[in-house]
């Protein structure tokens, strides 16, 4: 029974996915598309001045919808945590690491780290930004601790940089209530040079904190799912 | 040409999507989840959708990948009964 339902999920999936992405494919002889897209294609670089377009539509032209997205990360991150975390953790390690991960994740783990920087702080200049580069962040983050024995999650410094950056994020949209503008993340900085690392006004650093509040919460998550002292232990 | 390769993915994303509810070990369970979203991001990039197609990866790939498998190393590795 369970399966039949399950098969039935999925086909229905398939045939939404047929509908929605074929006519982009295959184009048919009606190419509806909708047009705010052709609008905000039109005036995006003379209003904000971002070379990447889907950036300031997420930053700016719906950053409010992201301020919310934000939140149900941290409320998601918030559960994980309550759920998962314990007093006693440090002997809670998992599995035991060969010499090849060792030594493949001593290698990988700075240039993740490195990568994950990289999209955060060119979110408006190319595709990617704060919530990919945050996750990948937090992922290399897992692929040392799964192997090193020193590496540690230091709670105080995550959850401060994860408040850091969510005041930083709330406080640049605050500032432009003062301007003239008068509206909650109102482009107030000038737009620069296009496609410079400092251009599109207020969107890097907005981007910039958006990544590290990601990254820190997503690190603090995984962290606390893996030195977690509930659950089967290791070779249990 | 493109049509078929944009065929030939779907058809792989679909065969894993089935295939999972078949599996009964749970953490090959996990890698065929994350064989779809790696499919589905390919996907979102021949349609033009980079910006989306890096988050599939990253999020969809990575980061529940790491989720699913400490969680299942927490818990069980198989389904015990099917009821």
């Amino acid at each position: 029974m369970r399966k039949i339902v399950g098969l039935l999920l999925i086909f229905g999936f398939g045939f939404y996915l047929v509908t929605i992405i074929g006519p982009v494919v295959f184009p048919s002889s009606t190419g509806e598309k909708a047009s705010v897209g052709v609008e905000v294609l039109k005036n995006e670089v003379a209003e904000v001045g971002a070379a990447n377009t889907v950036t300031s539509v997420v930053v700016l032209y719906r950053g409010f919808d992201t301020l919310g997205e934000v939140t149900v990360l941290f409320l998601a991150a918030l559960g994980l945590t309550l759920l998962m975390k314990g007093e006693k953790h440090l002997q809670a390690k998992l599995f035991d690491e060969s010499f090849i991960l060792k030594t493949g994740s001593y290698l990988l783990f700075p240039f993740m780290i490195l990568f994950g920087m990289y999209i955060i702080v060119h979110g408006h200049l190319t595709p990617g930004g704060g919530f990919p580069g945050g996750v990948i962040i937090a992922t290399g983050y897992f692929i040392i601790v799964m192997t090193s024995d020193v590496v540690r999650l230091r709670e105080g410094l995550v959850s401060f940089l994860e408040g850091l950056a969510g005041l930083t994020f709330i406080g640049l949209g605050l500032v432009g209530l003062f301007k003239p503008a008068d509206s909650f993340l109102f482009n107030f900085l000038s737009k620069g040079t296009f496609n410079t690392l400092l251009s599109a006004g207020i969107i890097p650093f907005i981007y910039a904190a958006i990544g590290i509040k990601v990254g820190s919460e997503l690190t603090g998550a995984v962290g606390n799912m893996f030195f977690s002292p509930y659950g089967r232990q290791k070779d249990a | 040409m493109m049509q078929y390769l944009f065929l030939l993915l779907v058809l792989i994303m679909l065969g894993s999507a089935v295939s999972i509810i078949f599996i009964k070990d749970l953490l090959s369970a996990v890698i065929v989840v994350t064989v779809v979203s790696l499919v589905a991001s390919i996907l979102f990039l021949f349609i033009a959708a980079p910006d989306v197609a890096i988050t599939e990866a990253s999020i969809g790939a990575a980061l529940t990948t790491v989720i699913f498998v400490i969680a299942i190393s927490r818990t069980r590795k198989k389904i015990d009964k099917q009821d």
